[in-house]
């Protein structure tokens, strides 16, 4: 019967820095590949509407005649179909994720 | 991939027979699951070393009765059950019946929507 | 005739991670039966592969459980692949390997911890918690996200890794070795942590079979059963052998969850020596016609999806069987004689995961 088997790791966390960061006050890093949110580049947009057709949850809208490109970010879920599927490559995944939000907020971008 | 999937056509009379068939062989019962609307077909499915064996059953609408394995294999009340709550299959003399609260759905039998009660 | 008492043991409970009910018949603080009732999250997620796209349908089943998602995913695709009759590229087989068994090892962690917590040693629960957050970060470093992975694609995977990584991986997980041992001989030598387990819930051999227990809780009663063995992708160039134990009771199976986080970065490291050079996915054309049985090893048991197609780009059916699904009349048995204060220890030793169960 030996006791007292935890006390090495007691011992050890007594005296390193501990394992948590104190968020918001220490900033988050996250990796590069990280999923994030969508960004596009609107100039060199066409408004095919082939993002809108792959999106799995229908975050994204498309008006050809208006030129504008509208996506729901509460909607997004980060998979990147819609970047895989660009044929502009227009589209691009940053690793910072949407902040929390009051209201139900859309981004609209026109090329007006 | 991977092994053999044997399936096996039987009828509603036969199924205590071969059960106990399949059980005395030395086969666990892997899972009961049933598919399709009107005409609905079991599957049972059963396993031992890693061989894979599927008995399959075709009853011609909910109306007909089913009879439960649940003497031969203790644990088949679940997937009655389950059969029960979402596609309206009568089975008789399950060992624990839930007598249709397994799922506390709103709407009656989701799968099978256009069967009648 | 001792009076009988019943207590709903609620869905609501500090120890369990999601809900489940079952009413507790007891004699004097000793549970005579035990009736299970689900279906508190019962998502009807089986109803919607009618409505989405085949191809779609992947995300889906990725979200029907946040513990063991990648797996969902991967026996998906592994379904619709047999039945189109795809074979996709050596690469993509020893990737999906590498992040399945990555997968258990975050899984067992986070049971290891909530098993600490459940019998009051919070410490331990943090510091398991600790060594699981290391996993967490090799895995959002190749994938993208912490528990949905995201990366499982019929023909193939989505993203890649690059051998230097995997080098790296590798050398990581050995200085690992040895901060994981210390902490998992606390569950095994520990007296106060064997006083709890030892002994409690024991499930005989023939009835671990009869009633089709699955996973850690099957091998600790004794039968050398593991779906890996089947050899799905890349496992059958790989050596390994089932973890058993003889006893059957609660501290066979935290001993066998424990081996097999060991057993785990073994086969990490064999997949990683073998791994070819090559692409990682294959074109998909055309849609499904037929049946097929998919069965992969969870890091709770055998899970089965049966998939119906008939041609059109809907599936017909969708048929998930979750593994604690099986294990709920293996804890039915268990329970009958132990005392009340035993019932969260027991009911954690079956590793819960009810959104699997009620999908």
């Amino acid at each position: 019967m030996r006791f007292f088997i935890m006390s090495r790791t007691v011992l050890k966390s007594l005296f390193r820095r501990p394992a948590t960061i104190k968020y918001p006050f220490g900033p988050r890093i996250l990796s590069k590949k990280a999923r994030g949110s969508i960004a596009i580049d609107i100039s060199k947009c066409v408004f095919c509407g082939i993002c809108q057709k792959k999106c799995p949850t229908g975050a994204i809208e498309v008006t050809k005649e208006q030129k504008s490109w509208k996506i729901a970010r509460l909607r997004c879920i980060t998979c990147g179909y819609c970047v895989e599927a660009c044929p502009k490559k227009c589209l691009r995944m940053g690793n910072q994720y949407t902040e929390p939000m009051l209201t139900r907020h859309e981004d609209m971008y026109k090329n007006a | 991939m991977m092994e053999e999937q044997k399936r096996i056509d039987i009828k509603p009379d036969e199924l205590p027979a071969k059960v106990s068939e399949m059980h005395s062989s030395g086969y666990r019962l892997v899972q009961i699951d049933c598919s399709g609307t009107g005409a609905i077909e079991i599957n049972y499915s059963f396993d031992k070393g890693y061989s894979f064996v599927n008995l399959k059953l075709t009853i011609p609408s909910v109306d007909t009765e089913v009879p439960s394995v649940s003497a031969i294999y203790r644990n088949a009340f679940l997937y009655e059950n389950e059969m029960n709550d979402l596609f309206g299959v009568k089975v008789k003399n399950i060992s624990i019946d839930y007598k249709g609260n397994f799922y506390r759905t709103t709407v009656k039998r989701p799968f099978n929507p256009e069967a009648q009660s | 005739m001792t009076k009988r008492t019943i207590i709903p043991f609620g869905p609501q409970h500090p120890v369990l991670p999601e809900p489940i009910h079952l009413d507790l018949v007891l004699e004097d603080e000793t549970v005579v039966e035990a009736i299970p009732s689900i279906g508190f999250i019962h998502r009807g997620l089986e109803k919607l592969v009618e409505k989405k796209d085949f191809l779609d349908f992947v995300y889906v089943a990725e979200r029907i459980c946040g513990i063991c998602s990648f797996i969902h995913g991967m026996t998906y695709c592994i379904a619709i692949e047999e039945i189109m009759k795809i074979k996709i590229p050596e690469r993509a087989e020893y990737l999906r390997v590498v992040w399945s068994e990555l997968s258990r090892m975050h899984s067992h962690l986070l049971w290891l911890g909530l098993m600490a917590d459940s019998l009051g040693f919070e410490s331990l629960f943090m510091h398991s918690w600790r060594m699981r957050e290391k996993i967490l970060d090799i895995i959002e470093d190749t994938t993208g996200g912490r528990v949905i992975f995201g990366s499982a694609k019929i023909g193939g995977v989505r993203k890649d890794i690059d051998d230097a990584t995997l080098k790296a991986i590798v050398k990581n997980l050995k200085s690992y070795r040895k901060e994981l041992k210390e902490i998992t001989d606390v569950f095994i030598k520990d007296p106060s942590v064997m006083h709890r387990l030892v002994g409690v819930g024991t499930l005989k051999k023939e009835d671990a079979y009869e009633l089709g227990v699955v996973g850690p809780v099957l091998r600790a009663s004794g039968w050398q059963s593991d779906t890996r063995k089947l050899g799905y992708a890349a496992y059958k160039n790989i050596n390994f052998e089932p973890v058993t134990e003889k006893a059957g009771d609660s501290y066979a199976r935290c001993s066998v969850r424990i081996k097999e986080l060991f057993q785990s970065i073994d086969i990490i490291d064999q997949a990683v020596s073998k791994i070819p050079a090559g692409p990682i996915e294959i074109k998909v054309t055309g849609t499904p016609d037929g049946e097929f049985f998919a069965r992969t090893e969870q890091p709770r048991g055998e899970v089965i999806y049966h998939a119906k197609a008939y041609g059109t780009r809907f599936l017909q059916r969708l048929r998930v069987r979750t593994p604690t699904f099986a294990n709920i009349p293996g804890l039915l048995k268990m329970l009958p004689g132990s005392n009340l204060a035993d019932v969260p220890v027991l009911v954690l030793t079956i590793d819960p995961c009810i959104s699997c169960t009620e999908r």
